[in-house]
């Protein structure tokens, strides 16, 4: 039971990391990686959406009926994206002023709906949530890195929280703006994906 | 017959608690929702409209009420001697409503300058007429009693921004509004001003 918790856990970290592995959600991974602290709030806020939409797809899925099992995946995921929208409202509203829009579109965010009808439907409420905590983090980790290669080449600096640059090169670095419009994500996101594929799955 | 019901009694259940969930976190949410708003919106588009005035509007803000309509003012005094208010009003735009802060002279009852806050538009469309004040500047110092604030082709007096037409329709309708609850108040206003 641990070992197989441990696995479902890990395999979202590395072996089915969303954007780079499975190649899906792949909206806000280009829209938002503009900088670590874009990306790992993005994170922050898809993992909670996963792990308490795996809890209950998973608890309710003897109860709901196969034939509106969608509708009713959405009900959950938009309930708890909502709930992330309002809450980020409250208390980080700056970030919430930066990620805007691409919130409420977690809703229709394939990687939560492709957890809830792939997992969470055909597993137990322990192991869903595990599934849906290694996802969220691995999604978490792939924003913070793709925004990571982003701002260093596009700013000259790493963000973490609130506009505070822990890292940056100073006013002699020549930033390479290309990296923070729209095409840099996608050749971003392409360089990353050909030195993932460079490491050899077993 | 019965796997309907069930489909039917699922989904309702399920909607009416999602429902009843989201209406409890909203109202536990909405007075520091609206502190927010009022730090990160409000009081940036009022000290862009005011940079200089000596007193601080935020601080001095009050509300004002007539026939059902409440509203939340923000006085201060010009350089020059007169009253001025910034007040938000709303219009509905591609995402929803959309925030407009409308500063007025109350001595001259024209438009100083107005700002978009609150919006949910699509980012690199929408989000110009924020981003760009050439736009906004359009209203500067047009009279508010009488003047048509719709687009042009609505009649008005007003260009839209090219490819933001949905955008910019919601700031003209927003200062519709504005002029309407203005011409409402007014006499309240100033009342309470002195």
């Amino acid at each position: 039971m641990a070992q197989s918790l441990a696995k479902e856990f890990t395999k979202g970290l590395w072996a089915e990391m969303p954007p780079f592995r499975l190649v899906l959600g792949l909206c806000p991974v280009l829209a938002v990686t503009k900088s670590v602290e874009n990306g790992i709030g993005m994170g922050v806020a898809t993992t909670f959406v996963l792990v308490f939409s795996n809890l209950l797809v998973s608890l309710l899925r003897n109860i709901i009926p196969a034939k509106v099992r969608i509708a009713c995946f959405i009900v959950i995921i938009a309930t708890f994206v909502t709930i992330v929208e309002l809450m980020m409202q409250a208390y980080a509203y700056q970030l919430f002023l930066k990620l805007g829009i691409f919130i409420p579109l977690i809703v229709v965010n394939c990687i939560v709906l492709g957890r809830s009808e792939a997992f969470a439907s055909k597993n137990g409420p322990i192991v869903s949530v595990a599934d849906g905590l290694g996802i969220g983090i691995g999604f978490t980790m792939s924003l913070a890195s793709l925004g990571a290669v982003r701002e260093f080449l596009g700013n000259g600096t790493l963000t973490i929280w609130e506009g505070l640059p822990v890292f940056s090169m100073g006013p002699d670095f020549i930033p390479f703006r290309f990296m923070l419009e729209a095409p840099g994500a996608f050749v971003g996101l392409g360089l990353m994906l050909f030195l993932m594929n460079l490491i050899p799955q077993k | 017959m019965r796997e309907m019901i069930s489909m039917i009694v699922v989904l309702t259940v399920l909607t009416a608690v999602s429902g009843g969930l989201l209406a409890k976190v909203q109202s536990s949410t909405e007075v520091q929702i609206e502190n927010q708003v009022l730090k990160f919106q409000k009081a940036p588009a009022i000290k862009s409209i005011f940079p200089d005035v000596a007193n601080d509007p935020i601080a001095d803000r009050f509300t004002v009420e007539a026939d059902d309509m409440k509203l939340q003012v923000f006085p201060t005094k010009l350089s020059d001697g007169s009253k001025a208010v910034a007040f938000e009003t709303k219009g509905t735009g591609f995402g929803g409503p959309v925030g407009l802060m409308v500063a007025v002279n109350l001595d001259s009852d024209k438009v100083i300058d107005v700002r978009m806050t609150t919006h949910a538009e699509t980012p690199g469309i929408g989000t110009k007429a924020k981003d760009d004040l050439s736009f906004v500047s359009q209203f500067t110092a047009l009279p508010v009693m009488d003047t048509n604030f719709n687009l042009k082709g609505s009649g008005g007096v007003i260009d839209a921004i090219s490819g933001a037409t949905v955008t910019s329709n919601a700031i003209c309708l927003a200062a519709v509004n504005a002029k309407e609850i203005y011409q409402k108040l007014k006499p309240e206003i100033i009342k309470q001003m002195k």
